[in-house]
């Protein structure tokens, strides 16, 4: 997949979901053993081009996700290389014992695709928000987990899922006219962080959605003479230890932000890093309430949890200020 | 190819399984799951003496028939099965509950010992199996699935979102067998969670249904190779005894999970024939 400037800003509009279906679509054209799953959800993942162009690579389990997980299994044992979807918490939390024996003990090569994770199912409600898939997903050994933080970063991070030996929980977030961040092709490497900027007062380490917003924060910020460094952390597990480390030893303040619950997310991994080290640094983590909150439009939502851009940067702000 | 143990009957074979499962238990010091498995060695023995094609120098053989035991308690059996046939050695048995050991009270996975999964909680060999079947299909190759439940393990609604999905692929190289001793970890099925019909329920998803006499060498190897010329899923529900072989151990439940003394291994390997 050409990643230009007219495919960067189609995608953008298209929104990841239906980017996973047409990352999917090119991956299968050269990878016969892959395979796209999902759970009577092939719409909403974007993947009804794939059932048409591939049926034989395109298995339905019906409303079952225990058993999506289950098949895809048994399937990744004989050698294919299954991508399954649903809804967040329907993959994370009605298949987490599945995925716990599956993909963490037996090491079988599943790739989760949790969709609309955060709170991009606006008017569906917390029923198919993804607030706490991370935290669960976290604690089971062995598996690796991802969230692109633009539709472009969708696209290579299905690439990079063909070739990563292990399973993996692909964390899609955001909505249709997701903000970009990678406006050309870079190197993507689970596991690496990816500092987007320079700024000697504040580092922002985000994830998903999140990067975008910490970007703008980071631009209102400059205005006011605070200089913020955005790290992308699309990958939470392995967690990139090494950037952390830099950071602690560079003294700089760390400010992370997820578009998932405070407990037990990408800001519980950095803490859980940061008390291992010698050198301590102040530490702020900025996520969703531990609450069912209220239902609206994504980007309302994203406002009333005080998730913008603004809102972030209001909080860096604060934050400095009571170091 | 099959390799099978040629000299000895299957009802030879199955003696020897409950004396090594005896032993096992017995020099683990420890409880073990008894009950479960002892009433599907007659369906272990006809699977490895005369169903499955496998080659026992060559577990990770690509063309052979997978074995799933979904019923993870059960692993004793299958652990004398597989020493019996010359999967593993007695170094492994006699690790059997050791610290750190491999052969625990349930299994995990090595092909190279011929255990096709980590099992132990329920309700996941179906599902896994239906997948394995699937990948047959996907790659034509014709090796069959065989996927052992338990009458207990299926409370698990797990199993039912994966025998609606085998019947609507029609997965017809996949073999369930449901060792109906009709007891669980509580006591009697029928008290527990037990009155439907089981036949009646996976004939209502779609499966070829066989209830035979899971004791019996004969009605097994005749139910059990997947008949092809049928586009369905086959389940056989082997109804059996639980404890089978053990007088004391036979429909009690307190052997489910239970640890022999010097007294009653003494009893139940006398009642296989003595000593050796």
């Amino acid at each position: 997949m050409d990643i230009n400037e007219t495919n960067v800003r189609l995608w953008s509009r298209f929104g990841p979901r239906a980017v996973y279906g047409q990352a999917m679509l090119a991956l299968a054209e050269k990878c016969p053993n892959v395979l796209a799953m999902s759970a009577d959800l092939s719409n909403a993942s974007g993947l009804a081009p794939f059932s048409r162009k591939y049926p034989k690579q395109f298995i339905n389990t019906g409303i079952a996700e225990q058993n999506l997980i289950g098949v895809s299994a048994g399937l990744a044992k004989e050698g294919f290389i299954p991508f399954v979807s649903s809804f967040a918490p329907f993959v994370s939390m009605r298949a987490s014992e599945q995925i716990r024996m599956e993909l963490g003990y037996m090491q079988f090569n599943v790739r989760v695709v949790a969709l609309g994770s955060g709170l991009a199912m606006s008017f569906l409600g917390n029923s198919h928000y993804g607030l706490e898939d991370i935290a669960v997903m976290r604690t089971i050994p062995g598996l690796t987990i991802v969230s692109p933080s633009d539709c472009v970063e969708v696209v290579k991070v299905i690439q990079a899922a063909e070739r990563y030996e292990g399973p993996m929980y692909i964390r899609l977030t955001g909505a249709v006219n997701n903000p970009i961040v990678n406006t050309t092709d870079y190197e993507y490497e689970i596991g690496k962080a990816i500092k987007l900027n320079k700024g000697d007062d504040v580092v922002i380490v985000s994830t998903g959605s999140m990067v975008a917003k910490s970007l703008d924060a980071a631009k209102i910020l400059a205005k006011k003479g605070i200089h913020a460094e955005v790290v992308n952390m699309h990958t939470i597990k392995p967690l990139d230890v090494d950037v952390l480390e830099e950071i602690v030893n560079a003294g700089k303040p760390m400010v992370s932000v997820e578009e998932h619950t405070v407990i037990g997310g990408l800001g519980s991994a950095i803490a859980e890093h940061l008390t291992t080290l010698k050198k301590k640094i102040p530490h702020k983590i900025i996520g969703l309430k531990d609450e069912f909150g209220k239902t609206a439009e994504y980007e309302h939502l994203i406002k009333l949890h005080g998730l913008n851009g603004d809102s972030i940067a209001r909080k860096v702000e604060i934050f400095l200020k009571l170091m | 190819m099959k390799q099978k143990n040629d000299q000895h009957s299957l009802k030879d074979l199955s003696k020897e399984i409950r004396k090594v499962m005896l032993k096992m238990g017995y020099a683990s010091e420890k409880a073990a799951h008894f009950g479960g498995g002892l009433s599907m060695v007659e369906i272990l023995t006809s699977l490895y003496g005369e169903v499955l094609n496998y080659k026992v120098d060559n577990p990770r053989w690509v063309d052979r028939d997978r074995f799933i035991l979904s019923k993870g308690h059960g692993v004793l059996g299958f652990y004398a099965t597989l020493y019996v046939f010359g999967f593993i050695g007695k170094k492994e048995i006699d690790s059997f509950q050791q610290n750190e050991s491999e052969f625990i009270s349930h299994p995990i996975m090595n092909l190279d010992y011929g255990i096709e999964s980590s099992n132990g909680s329920l309700g996941h060999g179906l599902a896994l199996g239906a997948g394995v079947a699937m990948s047959a299909k996907l790659k034509n190759k014709n090796f069959n699935v065989y996927v052992m439940l338990g009458d207990g393990e299926c409370n698990e609604g797990s199993i039912w979102e994966a025998a609606m999905f085998a019947y609507h692929h029609r997965l017809n190289n996949l073999v369930v067998i449901v060792d109906r001793n009709s007891m669980q970890n509580d006591g009697e099925s029928k008290d527990v969670m037990g009155y439907f019909s089981i036949e009646d329920a996976w004939k209502g998803f779609g499966w070829d249904v066989r209830s035979i006499d899971g004791h019996n060498h004969k009605e097994l190897c005749e139910n059990l190779i997947p008949d092809k010329s049928i586009n369905t899923p086959k389940v056989i529900i082997a109804n059996t005894i639980k404890g089978k072989g053990i007088s004391f151990m036979e429909g009690v439940p307190s052997w489910h999970h239970g640890k022999l003394t010097d007294r009653t291994f003494k009893e139940a390997f006398q009642e296989l024939g003595g000593i050796d």
